[in-house]
């Protein structure tokens, strides 16, 4: 039903920065398919909008909880652990599959994906939804670790233009989150400026 | 004796494999294969239950049909085709030849590319092979690649219920240089200045979409190929081995092999 992509990249020495990107496309104004569940730390969702929506409503709710306990911030690998508590205690009746990416103290920018059957993952980058399998080839080929921010935004772009030429359920427009230790920023870029490619 | 036990239970087998996603012959049109595969798996109800069961005393590879599960690729360039294929052929979960060649002439100059069940794609590649040979012969002349490609959409077409063939043909002649067209499951058949097959071309749509440009030269093509048919082979299970590649001009066919160690290498891959 979507095309998500997630990026992940770490500057290390220079700046001390650590960035990290989350790229989501939305087929529709009127689903969001990225949930903040904590300050920096989003989580994509695919697969059944429900069981999505009840799976990250709930994990909210835990981190929350978690993060006061604590009191400090959550930890990225914390709230991607939640999800996969949720996902494998329920893989009988959930079909949601998720991809949760942010910014922490300790380890900087993080993505985990947890899929169907409650299977945790860390990962540099990392694709989901319908759309994804049509850009396997282009990512794989692609990606580069330590990508600039605007490196980053291009791969993600051009990645995400192709799987919404390809799958007949995706296209619209797509919605970049770039998460950083000062701030998150959501940039939105609409169907007609999206990058075309030979056939178009 | 055992036949009349297959015959009784055929709409319920037809279900099962339907269910299955198993390619269901025609009622009445059993090979004597398929009957005495049936007839053995019926003789013994308690240990097969249904057809897509694991089970430890009939092995996956005894109940699956071949499959060229496969990447398969053609470019068009100025003066000719790239042709390209992986070479992997499967029942099942056995990979029954990891060095199969999936390009097959049917003309001095024309190739085709072939996915889907190994034993569908052969029996239509002959025929092809010999009508085309005939037309040849009558006219006198090179035949056209649209010709071999309309001789493969009638036949994909005209069964396709029982077929199941993914075909791209490709090559040269002298009236409109090199051309690719696509003839996919169902039997459409399309010109496409690059095209992509197989199980495996799902995951490069994307990089072939981005990667390619109008009056590449033959190198070119031959490396973007090589590079797609690699990444499709990296993440399609039913894909891999080694890489063959032919280039079809005027000058005739240049055929090559990539072996698995001299893949071309990705940072993630």
């Amino acid at each position: 039903m979507d095309s998500h992509h997630s990026y992940s990249q770490v500057k290390g020495v220079s700046t001390g920065v650590s960035s990290l990107f989350i790229v989501s496309y939305v087929s529709s104004k009127t689903i969001n398919k990225l949930i903040q569940v904590h300050d920096r730390i989003f989580c994509c969702i695919a697969g059944s909008l429900a069981d999505a929506q009840a799976v990250t409503k709930m994990a909210k709710f835990q981190l929350s909880f978690h993060s006061i306990q604590m009191e400090s911030p959550p930890l990225v690998k914390a709230a991607a652990s939640i999800m996969r508590e949720l996902c494998y205690n329920n893989k009988e009746e959930l079909q949601a599959g998720f991809i949760t990416a942010g910014w922490d103290r300790k380890k900087g920018p993080q993505i985990y994906v947890v899929s169907l059957g409650g299977m945790l993952l860390s990962q540099p980058y990392t694709i989901g939804g319908s759309g994804s399998t049509y850009i396997y080839g282009y990512v794989d080929a692609k990606f580069k670790p330590d990508m600039s921010l605007e490196e980053a935004t291009q791969f993600s772009t051009n990645a995400l233009a192709l799987a919404m030429g390809r799958d007949n359920v995706s296209g619209g427009v797509v919605h970049l989150v770039v998460i950083t230790e000062a701030e998150v920023k959501h940039v939105v870029v609409p169907g007609n400026k999206l990058p075309k490619f030979h056939d178009e | 004796m055992h036949f009349t036990v297959v015959f009784s239970g055929l709409s319920g087998v037809c279900d099962r494999l339907r269910q299955a996603r198993v390619r269901t012959p025609a009622a009445g049109s059993f090979s004597n294969v398929v009957k005495l595969k049936m007839a053995a798996v019926l003789q013994f109800p308690a240990s097969v239950s249904t057809f897509n069961n694991y089970n430890d005393l009939y092995p996956d590879w005894t109940q699956t049909e071949v499959s060229t599960g496969t990447s398969i690729m053609a470019v068009e360039f100025e003066g000719g085709v790239v042709i390209g294929a992986d070479s992997r052929t499967t029942t099942g979960a056995y990979i029954a030849n990891r060095v199969t060649d999936k390009l097959t002439p049917i003309h001095e100059r024309i190739f085709c590319c072939r996915s889907g069940s190994a034993a569908d794609t052969q029996a239509i590649a002959d025929a092809v092979t010999y009508q085309l040979g005939f037309h040849s012969i009558e006219l006198d002349e090179a035949p056209l690649v649209q010709t071999a490609a309309s001789l493969f959409r009638d036949m994909c077409y005209r069964y396709r219920e029982e077929l199941m063939a993914g075909i791209i043909v490709a090559g040269w002649d002298p009236r409109r240089g090199g051309q690719v067209y696509t003839v996919p499951v169902g039997g459409m058949m399309t010109r496409q200045p690059v095209s992509v097959g197989g199980s495996g071309s799902s995951y490069i749509y994307g990089y072939v979409d981005s990667n390619y440009r109008a009056g590449m030269s033959k190198e070119e093509c031959l490396k973007f190929t090589a590079e797609a048919l690699t990444l499709a082979m990296e993440r399609d299970g039913s894909s891999g081995g080694v890489v063959r590649l032919a280039v079809i001009s005027e000058q005739g066919v240049e055929r090559q092999v990539i072996l698995g160690n001299q893949l071309p290498k990705f940072s993630t891959v």
